[in-house]
């Protein structure tokens, strides 16, 4: 007599299908815009040290800078919390007037003090995105002398060099750019750490929305900013709950428990387009998908091997196929949309041609390279369509799967052979690339500057010439024809296969209005959402 | 009774034993952590640093220290209960594993209380049906439950319980809704919502750990209906089962009773065993249900080279295994009369 089991199968039943009676909400609350997205890249919400996509966005939506651009024209240039701005005669230093009556979330009023102390903080803390201020020849040392209060309401900004004036304010639109709020910061300094170690956990900013929880690989949760200067932002709250998987963001978006999934793959993007209750939008990001062939090694420096290479990527196949809408064919260094981006797209799948480079660059029969190929679907997706054509011509690709640190830590290295990546641009000026893909000041194994072009060992003087006297022009027209001609001249000679240039995708809940897409994370915003 | 100085000697030699053990542990871990192929500044600096940013970084981890002097620095600092602080989470590790540890204690123990409700009569009912239809399908379940990969019965059970039932809610601990009604003490849902009466709360907990929960549950099942069979069998073919039947004792008796009794001895450690492992933090089911547990935790800290988190990890792992091992060895004391005397 087996009387027991019989009691304890009933009993699991009743516990799965009776204690778990339905406590799914039917949908998210109409005041709480809620998020699924990959959020582990969070490793700080300080200003002074942000550079990751998430937080990027987080920060946009709840600190104010200077500077602002309209994203869907971002030569039109606003100012934030800057009123106006002059340019020295000399073009050695830019003056900025501070708009009166904006405040902190605190409420403390937003001052040049706190302009001042912000911009120096980033200087002196010399975190990671510190570079997109220095490079105007500021440092720990003298920045105190070059970014100066020069009254109540106005400071100067001193540089080393005349630079394009855009350059500076595009640089200011970065995250590094945000203002803090000094006075709440400074009383969380200990050991004059500038507040640092209280900040990366914290909020001090102005934004329409404040940050009120992080929690690592868990949630983020911001809140409606009641001081905000600007028009009061419909939701109350904005979620973003981290969900690594994308087939479980698509159920979650399904159901309704969530308004917006953020990772969406080719495969759910697909699945999800004929649902009338989820819209599918889209925008052009400014990330660029590449190849880096190392030029140390013999094959790949051969220039007619480069070239080669560039016919023996299917664009078109990968774009549609694979990537399905996720990214779009771009073949230059500049994204479209920023000033003088090259559209032009010379190389397509040609094995013939590839060929005929092959057998010119003297290795008619190829030979057998690998690629570090980081383990994310998109990246191996791509990775796998490049090794099937580049096999038809005779090249034996192997493919070496990493994680992203561990594939990065051989590029910065210089020990791979062909690394498949992604760049994404510092700010929204044509410099930010130029200065990776087509500067490289000291080819050297000890350089002190290690881009793009020095990780993939490609040594060009001359190139660098070009790209730092279009970083001095002032016309943006002529600096514009300037940056056309150096990417023309880098799609022909470099050893760089520029690709395509990413679409961001994003399923919304139907009754989901009012999120922008910009061109960068932090012009992504959710501050006019609104659930109808 | 035993002299106290040997009493004294077995503390000793199991103290020292443990400190090895945990020393070994964390050795091996940290060399592990150097050899990898993984830059940690990188981590910490991103892609894009410059190498003055990437030069201070390098030394304020320590980096450009000897290997020894760096786990030397580490063990100190360990003894004096600093595990260090989380180059990702910029949080000391005891504090971000008291975060997330709760949640995965609070899903293993729902699921090894599943796997062993399920799994035991399962078990007996294989042995004591051999043969037949029923231990068959006990052993096709077992067998599915060993081979399945979680990760496609995890999504398959929220499709069909979550997304077209409508039976359970989806991933994550807790509803949005409920989220900042329940104060967390424990940092277990189940209980810090049931003793502050927020019952519609405990509810949507209960909906949202009972699938993840059932699918740890059902891998133990499989684990221990098995080992369960092959213990009862043993047992039902010892001649006291016999004997016992000769003196009219009921079956249920003998088979629940008797045999079960003697069968729990080796089984008790089968389910630490089981509780352990899903206690060490199951990865892919809290990565489909978006549990913010210790396995992703420590999966993340180790793709980013996060080496204090991961060794601070391991150490909780470490004392879960002993802790197990010394309770299933407490029970044996009880469970069998054998081993008390002997004691």
């Amino acid at each position: 007599m087996l009387h027991v089991p019989r009691f304890f199968s009933t009993a699991a039943v009743a516990l799965f299908a009776g204690l778990a009676t339905p406590a799914a909400q039917a949908e998210t609350p109409p005041d709480t815009l809620i998020q699924a997205w990959s959020i582990d890249d969070v490793i700080t919400l300080d200003p002074a040290e942000v550079f990751e996509f998430t937080a990027s966005e987080i920060l946009g939506n709840t600190y104010q800078g200077l500077i602002g651009y309209n994203v869907n024209d971002v030569s039109d240039i606003f100012g934030v919390i800057a009123e106006s701005w002059e340019v020295a005669p000399d073009g050695m230093s830019m003056s900025f007037t501070i708009r009166d009556g904006m405040q902190f979330a605190t409420g403390n009023p937003i001052t040049v003090d706190d302009v001042v102390f912000s911009l120096t903080r980033a200087v002196k803390l010399d975190k990671s995105p510190a570079f997109i201020l220095t490079q105007f020849g500021l440092n720990a040392e003298n920045v105190d002398d070059m970014i100066v209060k020069t009254g109540d309401n106005s400071f100067d900004l001193k540089m080393d060099k005349a630079y394009a004036p855009t350059l500076l304010l595009y640089c200011l639109t970065a995250t590094v750019g945000f203002i803090v709020d000094k006075q709440l910061v400074l009383e969380h300094e200990v050991d004059g750490d500038l507040g640092y170690n209280w900040l990366k956990t914290a909020y001090a900013g102005s934004g329409a929305f404040t940050i009120r929880e992080w929690r690592a690989n868990e949630v983020i949760v911001v809140e409606r900013n009641d001081n905000y200067s600007g028009d009061a932002p419909p939701m109350a709250r904005a979620i973003y709950r981290h969900i690594p998987e994308s087939s479980t963001q698509r159920l979650l978006l399904e159901k309704g428990d969530i308004d917006i999934a953020r990772d969406l793959g080719p495969e759910e993007i697909d699945a999800l387009q004929n649902n009338p209750d989820i819209r599918i939008e889209s925008g052009v990001k400014g990330s660029i998908y590449y190849l880096g062939l190392n030029q140390k090694n013999e094959f790949l420096s051969k220039p007619e091997v480069r070239q080669a290479m560039k016919y023996l990527v299917d664009y078109a196949t990968i774009a549609d196929t694979i990537a399905k809408g996720t990214v779009t064919v771009h073949q230059a260094f500049l994204p479209k949309g920023f000033l003088g981006a090259l559209e032009e797209t010379p190389f397509e799948l040609n094995v013939e041609k590839a060929k005929e480079l092959l057998a010119a660059a003297g290795v008619p029969d190829g030979f057998t390279v690998t690629m570090d190929t980081r383990n994310t679907p998109e990246i191996t997706g791509m990775a796998q369509a490049i090794q099937q054509t580049m096999a038809t011509a005779g090249i034996n690709l192997e493919l070496i799967p990493g994680d992203g640190q561990q594939t990065l830590t051989k590029y910065r290295a210089r020990n791979h052979d062909i690394y498949i990546g992604r760049w994404g641009p510092d700010y929204q000026d044509p410099h930010t690339n130029a200065d990776t893909f087509a500067r490289n000041p000291d080819n050297s194994d000890d350089a002190a500057s290690k881009p793009l072009a020095w990780r993939n060992a490609w040594d060009i003087p001359e190139m660098t010439a070009k790209a730092d006297a279009a970083v001095l022009e002032k016309d943006a027209a002529a600096r514009a024809e300037m940056y056309l001609a150096l990417q023309r001249e880098h799609q022909e000679t470099s050893p760089f296969v520029i690709m395509f240039q990413e679409i961001e995708v994003l399923g919304f809940r139907d009754n989901v209005k009012g999120f922008v897409v910009g061109p960068s994370f932090n012009d992504n915003s959710f501050k006019a959402v609104t659930k109808e | 009774m035993r002299a106290p100085s040997a009493f004294l000697w077995q503390v000793t030699k199991l103290l020292a034993t443990l400190a090895l053990t945990f020393i070994g542990l964390l050795l091996v871990t940290f060399l592990i952590g150097r050899i990898v192929p993984v830059d940690p500044v990188l981590a910490v600096v991103g892609d894009r640093a410059s190498q003055s940013v990437y030069d201070k970084a390098y030394i304020e981890l320590g980096l450009d220290k000897p290997l020894y002097e760096q786990f030397w620095i580490y063990m100190t600092k360990m003894v004096t209960g600093d595990l260090g602080q989380s180059f990702l989470t910029k949080k000391d590790i005891a504090d971000d594993i008291l975060r997330v540890f709760p949640a995965t204690l609070e899903l293993a123990t729902v699921g090894i209380l599943i796997g062993t409700v399920l799994g035991l009569p399962l078990g007996v009912l294989a042995a004591v049906k051999k043969g037949k239809l029923a231990d068959q399908l006990v052993r096709v379940l077992g067998l599915v439950g060993y081979s399945a990969p979680i990760f496609w019965l995890g999504l398959l059970g929220l499709l069909v319980f979550y997304a077209k039932l409508g039976w359970v809610a989806g991933p994550g601990r807790i509803d949005i809704g409920y989220e900042y009604s329940v104060t967390q003490t424990t940092g277990l849902l189940l209980i810090d919502s049931a003793m502050q009466g927020q019952w519609d709360a405990f509810r949507n907990v209960v909906s949202h750990i009972i699938l993840p929960a059932s699918l740890l549950g059902y891998f133990s099942m499989a684990y221990i209906s098995r080992m369960t069979r092959s213990f009862m069998l043993n047992e039902l073919a010892q001649e006291y089962i016999t004997t016992a039947r000769v003196k009219g004792v009921p079956e249920w008796r003998i088979i629940w009773i008797h045999a079960l009794r003697n069968a729990a001895v080796p089984l008790v450690t089968v389910i630490a065993l089981s509780y352990a492992s899903l206690l060490e933090g199951s990865v892919l089911t809290e990565t489909v249900f978006a549990w913010p547990g210790l396995g992703q935790y420590l999966t993340n800290s180790l793709q980013n080279a996060d080496m204090n988190a991961v060794l601070g990890g391991t150490m909780v792992i470490g004392v879960i295994f002993v802790g197990l091992n010394l309770l299933s060895d407490l029970l044996y004391t009880l469970l069998d009369p054998r081993v008390r005397r002997r004691g």
